[in-house]
């Protein structure tokens, strides 16, 4: 389309006044918004009420768009498993066998580490999750890592509380509104946990690196054990996080660790638990030898 | 009167087009506010992401209005639309105020200086913008925790320089729907 010949909005006052105060309200917006970024700088919660009350708004289109994912896997999972299943009827034959075998030393296991625990006098420290909610909204444009979970203050969740669905640590509880939360993924670059591997309880940390993937860290340095294929489970290493909940497996090894991915994939996890934050038990021995200890 | 041609009257949908008929206004208003914000919200609750793998719908959208119709949307319109978008995108509340508000103004400059454009030119401008608001989103992301790198929004980039005609004949289609006449005017 032609463009007009000149931008005057022609003779009348009224116009070119409307016209001018658009202008400067656009850049007082800009200034705006400007004067805003610095304080989520400062103070990164500042905003936390007013994002609050807009993912609680939010919500049940949230949960409408849920569903319907949920549905699209279920229809995209179904037509793949057709392409190679008589492959996969196989695969999964020799794997159920070898499953069997599995459970059988597992029970064993179970029951050994039952016994040890009733000798040690130690209570079973898996508390009952304090709920389990739909992941409703997730950052997916921006390079920050959060999720929204149809959750939130009115159901007794609390800053801090671990979330984890049913295949490892998806992350922990930011910020709390009435009905959802936001869930700071361990994906995220500010994500930290502590870890340990699986198989001998090597300590160390795993750090988001905000592209899906993260980075396991490990505390002693030097030369470094780790192998593709290492499993990595919580530490429960200063609270919060409880131990022994799978988190992820190596991949690549680098210098000073290994890119390992994330076992609990966020896109595959309809439902996620919301756990009690973990205090360790030994602290809170420690803390009481302190106080008796203070007041003698 | 007959009960029956006026049941018949209310049960049929409203005739579209004609003589005695115009937009409504409140549609012709509406869509392109309305249409933006749900790409904002669309952006974040269409997948569930354990990276960064969605263009800023929302912005795309912005963009593309302001460039099928100048001045449609005010020059301020950055500040409320942005604002709903921080609400939800993760980012620091006030990035997508403050983008969105240059992206406006600067479209407006762009078509004050290049008025005979065509849609390669479009095209280029407008995944430029956005290219460019996506590097100072991770900019304004780092800066409140992390140091994600520059490759982590490349695939990012490529969606927006290849999906940006996709929303721009979106925004069209909702063009030609804001603009559907739908008032009866009398005969």
């Amino acid at each position: 389309m032609a463009p007009p010949p000149n931008r005057r909005s022609g003779f009348s006052r009224r116009a070119q006044y409307t016209n001018f105060i658009g202008y400067i309200a656009g850049i007082a917006g800009g200034l705006l918004g400007a004067a805003f970024l610095m304080l989520a700088f400062a103070n990164p919660s500042i905003f936390s009420s007013l994002r609050g009350v807009g993912s609680d708004i939010a919500e049940p289109a949230g949960k409408v768009a849920a569903e319907g994912r949920k549905a699209g896997h279920g229809l995209f999972d179904g037509l793949a498993a057709y392409f190679d299943a008589a492959q996969q009827n196989a695969y999964l034959k020799r794997e159920v066998e070898a499953a069997k075998v599995k459970l059988v030393e597992f029970n064993a296991r179970t029951e050994e580490n039952r016994r040890l625990k009733a000798l040690l006098q130690l209570r079973d420290g898996d508390s009952k999750p304090v709920a389990f909610a739909q992941l409703v909204a997730s950052t997916a444009a921006s390079t920050r890592r959060f999720a929204t979970i149809s959750v939130g203050a009115d159901d007794g969740i609390k800053v801090g509380m671990p979330v984890s669905s049913a295949m490892g640590v998806v992350g922990r509880v930011l910020e709390t509104a009435s009905s959802t939360s936001r869930v700071l993924l361990i994906t995220d670059a500010e994500s930290v946990v502590p870890v340990r591997r699986a198989s001998d309880s090597l300590p160390g940390f795993v750090e988001g690196r905000a592209d899906g993937k993260v980075q396991i860290r490990l505390i002693s340095l030097g030369i470094n054990p780790l192998k593709p294929g290492d499993a990595f489970v919580t530490s429960g290493a200063g609270g919060l996080y409880p131990p022994g909940m799978p988190i992820a497996v190596a991949e690549t090894i680098t210098r000073d660790g290994a890119i390992a991915h994330v076992l609990a994939d966020p896109a595959a996890s309809d439902y996620v638990a919301v756990h009690e934050a973990w205090v360790p038990q030994i602290d809170a021995a420690q803390a009481a030898n302190n106080a008796r200890a203070a007041r003698r | 009167m007959n009960p029956l041609g006026a049941m018949q009257r209310l049960l049929s949908p409203p005739r579209v087009g004609g003589i005695n008929r115009a937009p409504s206004p409140l549609l012709a208003r509406a869509t392109p506010w309305l249409s933006i914000m749900l790409a904002s919200l669309l952006a974040n609750s269409l997948v569930i992401a354990a990276a960064p793998v969605m263009p800023p719908v929302g912005l795309m959208m912005l963009v593309a209005w302001v460039q099928i119709r100048p001045g449609l949307l005010p020059v301020w319109a950055g500040l409320p639309l942005g604002a709903f978008d921080d609400l939800f995108s993760g980012q620091p509340f006030g990035s997508a105020i403050l983008l969105w508000s240059l992206t406006v103004i600067a479209l407006d400059v762009i078509e004050m200086r290049i008025p005979w454009r065509n849609y390669l030119i479009e095209w280029a401008t407008g995944a430029a913008l956005v290219c460019g608001c996506l590097v100072a989103m991770l900019v304004f992301a780092n800066a409140t925790g992390g140091a994600a790198p520059l490759l982590v929004i490349a695939p990012q980039l490529v969606m927006v320089l290849l999906l940006y005609p996709v929303i721009g004949s979106l925004a069209g289609a909702l063009d030609r729907f804001r603009l559907i006449r739908i008032m009866d005017l009398g005969r």
